[in-house]
């Protein structure tokens, strides 16, 4: 009986079942790259990918209540261009400004975003399609042909390589990730708020009617997105040392399949912190270690797309077994 | 009432667009704009409908300078593509002409294609192209040359049927042999190096990559360099930092890397100087970008690297356009013409079967010079 319902706890979790995967993985290619499960490497990976698993968060929430935001790495790069240039022409020096300034540009981006699609009932895709070109256009106008680079951002590029956040104990860019999780694990599972976007997501007319204003709702997650975005802007300027126009071009896709592989409904109102979590790290795990085990390089992308694809299946498989087990219990 | 709610919102939507749209080209197209200000606004968005409209500024010119030369970029928004156009306007203003700048907004042949016929129905004397395509760009520009519009291409090559010539940077095996020296000097002739490069299509890339390979097969002096693999970082920081912490952990002898690409030798030089590793860089880079990473002592990631003068390329562009429009040159091999104060040059035969003008050899950057070009772009 004991044995059973473990059994069944791990079968019937999306969550315990994408844990498998990634344990997998990292197996498969510690096999052929003995280092891979290193501390340093580890590191590597959460630095390089802190942008993907921190927009995840905001897109997990705009999913939850049935929309999709695809205009949040055009915001990206509007925040971290504007700031990449005020540094590289000395209009500031601070690196608190710098993350402050970006995360504003980055609400502001999407409480407009927030606003025209819960006010004027606009479908999100077309919304933030029209923003995805506006906001890109605006980091090209920033940019004026020009990018900043490593030697133009001084100090600010610093704050990616330190550990003070932490006080010694761990990388800058990983702490801000983490707490990042930790505050949208809380508002998720524990707050009002938590539970209104996902009653908005499951059903708008019921949560409307039990007195739930949808809008506001939508207007706030949109702006949640922005804000993840903006900061997002600010770190990869400061992770890459280098701000340009085009950064992460169509890398809100990667965001989308990191929500999508952790189990987030497209529909709206399904989905955890933990899954996008899990989700963004398989998604990492797999661009880390294309490179190291020596698969041909033009072949790369097909094989991240096979993995992709193969992790939802089995995902899907899992909740429909999820949801027969559910359904035999209720018969009984 | 919510429809009209949404029609509004659409409206203002695209004003929106249309604004940034024509606020770009007012800057982008400086030349362009000062005689005629409304033509060059309406350029982006209408520049298919709007011909006619545009028609009278540059005939105006024409008539009163020497000649309207055009130089279409490969995109907005790069500061290798701004210089160039800065250097084509310099020239163009020595002789006495006038200079259309046109960056398309996307970096495609399409957009390019967009450009070019509208500079046809502007009647401009001649078009100087850095093409997005080799072969897509055939019939615009085929068009433009039965117009009588003197056609080259400039960085990066049409094919031979749509130019009349092409200014190159530097011939591929120039650059090959330059990047392979440095590489033999830098790993003191022996030892394992790799390349990170663009995309794997990329045709510039794979061109030099090639003849890199070709010298290091053909003299015995590289026999002890072993290239042990070709990564491609796609010019994305993200998947080039990948690639490269890949490179250094799955050979941990390399000594060098050489990424000719901008953004891949940004981000390998990052990882690198970061990581304090000891393995080096060279390549191809930006020397705005890579200034914090030039240098001679173990701190840095970068002893030196090279790249093209754009400015010079953008001039030389410009003084081959003239020669063509003014008949001192017709584009065949031999033909020889003096580029202003930048010298007397000769049209060769180039690797397509086609001809081309060389600027010269790739120019280094090091320690000593990196401070004054990284105010340079």
């Amino acid at each position: 009986m004991e044995k059973k319902s473990l059994l069944k706890r791990i079968t019937g979790s999306r969550e315990a079942s994408l844990v498998i995967v990634l344990i997998v993985l990292c197996i498969a290619v510690t096999i052929k790259s003995p280092n891979f499960m290193s501390a340093q490497n580890i590191l590597e990976i959460l630095k390089n990918n802190s942008v993907i698993m921190i927009m995840a968060l905001g897109m997990l929430c705009v999913l939850l209540i049935g929309g999709i935001d695809i205009s949040i790495t055009s915001t990206l790069a509007f925040a971290g261009m504007t700031i990449g240039m005020m540094y590289k022409y000395d209009k500031i020096e601070s690196t608190f400004l710098g993350f402050l300034i970006a995360t504003a540009m980055g609400a502001v981006c999407g409480l407009l975003i927030g606003v025209i699609i819960a006010y004027g009932k606009v479908m999100p895709i077309i919304a933030t399609m029209g923003f995805m070109y506006i906001y890109r256009g605006f980091a090209y106008l920033v940019a004026q042909d020009q990018w900043a680079g490593a030697d133009a951002l001084g100090s600010f590029k610093d704050f990616t390589l330190s550990n003070s956040l932490s006080f010694g104990l761990i990388n800058n860019t990983i702490t801000v990730t983490i707490i990042c999780y930790i505050i949208f694990f809380i508002v998720l599972k524990w707050t009002k708020f938590g539970r209104c976007i996902y009653a908005v997501g499951s059903n708008a007319e019921a949560a409307e009617i039990s007195g739930i204003n949808v809008a506001a709702i939508k207007t706030a997650v949109y702006t949640i997105m922005g804000t993840l975005a903006g900061l997002c802007g600010a770190l990869a300027t400061s992770v890459y040392a280098s701000a340009q126009p085009n950064m992460q071009t169509s890398k809100e896709m990667d965001v989308i399949a990191a929500c999508v592989i952790g189990g987030v409904s497209m529909n709206g109102g399904r989905g955890s912190v933990l899954g996008a979590l899990l989700g963004a790290l398989v998604l990492s795990v797999i661009s880390k270690a294309l490179p190291l085990v020596g698969i041909n390089a033009i072949a790369q992308n097909t094989i991240k797309g096979v993995i992709i694809v193969a992790v939802i299946v089995l995902n899907v498989l899992t909740q429909r077994m999820m949801d027969r087990a559910n359904l035999e219990n209720r018969e009984m | 009432m919510k429809k009209k709610v949404l029609s509004a919102i659409l409206s203002v939507a695209m004003a929106a667009t249309l604004l940034v749209g024509c606020g770009s080209a007012a800057e982008e197209a400086p030349a362009a704009a000062t005689e005629e200000a409304a033509p060059a606004e309406e350029a982006p968005a209408e520049e298919a409908e709007a011909p006619a409209e545009e028609e009278a500024a540059p005939a105006e010119e024409a008539a009163a300078g020497g000649g309207t030369y055009a130089f279409v970029s490969k995109s907005a928004g790069n500061p290798f593509n701004e210089r160039q156009a800065t250097g084509f306007e310099e020239a163009v203003a020595d002789l006495g002409g006038t200079a259309i700048i046109q960056h398309p907004e996307a970096p495609t042949a399409d957009a390019q294609i967009t450009v070019i016929q509208s500079l046809i129905s502007q009647g401009v004397d001649s078009i100087c192209v850095a093409a997005n395509d080799e072969n897509a760009l055939q019939a615009a520009l085929e068009e433009a040359a039965a117009a009588g519009i003197k056609v080259c291409s400039v960085d990066s090559t049409v094919n031979v049927a749509s130019r009349l010539t092409h200014v190159n940077q530097a011939g591929v095996t120039e650059i090959g042999q330059c990047l392979m020296d440095a590489v033999y000097d830098i790993t003191g002739g022996e030892g394992q190096w790799a390349i990170l490069s663009a995309t794997s299509q990329a045709a510039n890339q794979n061109a030099w990559i090639e003849s890199m390979k070709e010298i290091q097969a053909a003299d015995s002096k590289y026999a002890n360099l072993e290239l042990v693999e070709v990564a491609y970082g796609d010019d994305e920081p993200q998947k080039s930092t990948d690639q490269t912490q890949a490179l250094l952990q799955n050979y941990p002898d390399l000594k060098v890397i050489c990424a000719p690409t901008t953004v891949g030798i940004a981000a390998a030089a990052k990882v690198l100087q970061d990581q304090g590793s000891s393995v080096k860089l060279t390549g191809l880079g930006l020397p705005s970008e890579m200034a914090e990473y030039i240098g001679d002592d173990d701190a840095h990631s970068c002893p030196y690297m090279f790249l093209w003068n754009p400015i010079d390329l953008g001039r030389l562009g410009a003084y081959t356009s003239a020669a063509l429009v003014s008949g001192e040159i017709t584009g065949a091999e031999g033909d020889k013409f003096t580029a202003g104060d930048m010298g007397d040059y000769e049209i060769v035969k180039a690797g397509d079967g086609g001809t081309e003008i060389i600027l010269g050899a790739p120019f280094k950057f090091d320690p000593s010079n990196i401070e004054e070009w990284k105010e340079v772009y």
